[in-house]
């Protein structure tokens, strides 16, 4: 059987249900991220000392994976118009480059973790690096799942190009606008935690 | 159709450059010696600024259809409630204990309260 409205839209919603049901997931994302940021200010405004950002953490780090992040962003929303524009073999470029620029990411995030366990900051030695942790390793495997499904579009999944084209690119669109999200929840994450 | 995705892409270039140049004014707006509370306001509008640019461009919020902005509407509602419900509580003294001055009370018995 097939599903429904997965290309053509629904003369109701005017939508396709991939943009919608994507959409719906963000909404939720939204939501999860949104406690956080709400448990961080509570435990800002309650603390007794809250240290700056800047003292504890690597801001010229935290900022060049900011830009890794909207650069991938960048190549993302290419690897989509290049599907548009009928080019398969630019989008795998462009699509590669937005996973090469996640895991760029992961390792810079990795070496951040790693030293600061070297120097004895771990979840439980502050409330700020409670709520530092538990954030930014959310955002992290918030990116690993965007990397598994980006691969997948870059590799295996790319096959259906040759079958159905617009569901291809709808798929690629859903992928994109996830990882756009991402993108968003650090452009938050990255003043709040290091330079705040 | 091809045009039509040459000029988005100008586009999604231009945002990218914007936002760029928007991550380095956060860093250098960080170092000037603002207090807290004027720190956390500016860092947030930049990051507002850049958000909705992600939002509007990359994401085509844009050109988007009303189904999605009113799924939006809802999620943005219901954000801003989640942000003040635990805000509310620490505000909130309702049910804390603390006494009125008895006027009728004996001298004796309203002098420990």
């Amino acid at each position: 059987m097939d599903i429904p409205y997965i290309v053509e839209e629904r003369a109701d919603t005017g939508l396709n249900n991939v943009k919608l049901g994507i959409w719906l997931f963000l909404a939720s994302e939204v939501m999860l991220f949104g406690a956080l940021f709400s448990s961080y200010v509570l435990l800002r405004l309650i603390a007794p000392e809250w240290p700056l950002g800047v003292d504890v953490l690597n801001v010229p780090l935290g900022a060049v994976n900011t830009a890794v992040l909207i650069g991938s962003s960048v190549t993302m929303v290419l690897a989509y118009a290049s599907l548009k524009m009928d080019n398969l073999d630019r989008y795998k470029q462009w699509m590669g480059l937005t996973v090469a620029l996640a895991l760029v990411f992961m390792i810079i995030k990795a070496f951040e973790y790693n030293h600061e366990f070297e120097i004895g900051n771990f979840p439980w030695t502050s409330t700020y690096l409670a709520i530092y942790f538990t954030m930014t390793g959310l955002h992290a495997l918030h990116i690993i799942g965007g990397v598994i499904v980006n691969s997948y579009f870059l590799g295996p999944g790319a096959k259906m190009w040759e079958t159905n084209k617009a569901q291809f690119t709808n798929r690629v669109e859903a992928a994109g606008l996830y990882w756009h999200f991402v993108d968003l929840v650090w452009i938050f994450l990255f003043p709040v935690l290091y330079l705040l | 159709m091809s045009e039509d995705v040459q000029a988005h892409i100008r586009t999604y270039m231009k945002v990218g450059a914007a936002l760029a140049v928007l991550t380095v004014v956060t860093v250098a707006v960080s170092y000037l010696p603002f207090g807290v509370p004027l720190a956390v306001t500016v860092a947030l509008i930049i990051a507002a600024t850049k958000g909705s640019l992600v939002v509007s461009f990359f994401m085509h919020l844009i050109e988007e259809k009303r189904g999605i902005y009113a799924t939006l509407l809802l999620t943005a509602f219901f954000f801003i409630v989640l942000l003040f419900i635990p805000l509310l509580g620490h505000a909130d003294k309702v049910g804390e204990y603390y006494t009125v001055p008895n006027a009728n009370a004996p001298a004796a018995e309203s002098g420990g309260h």
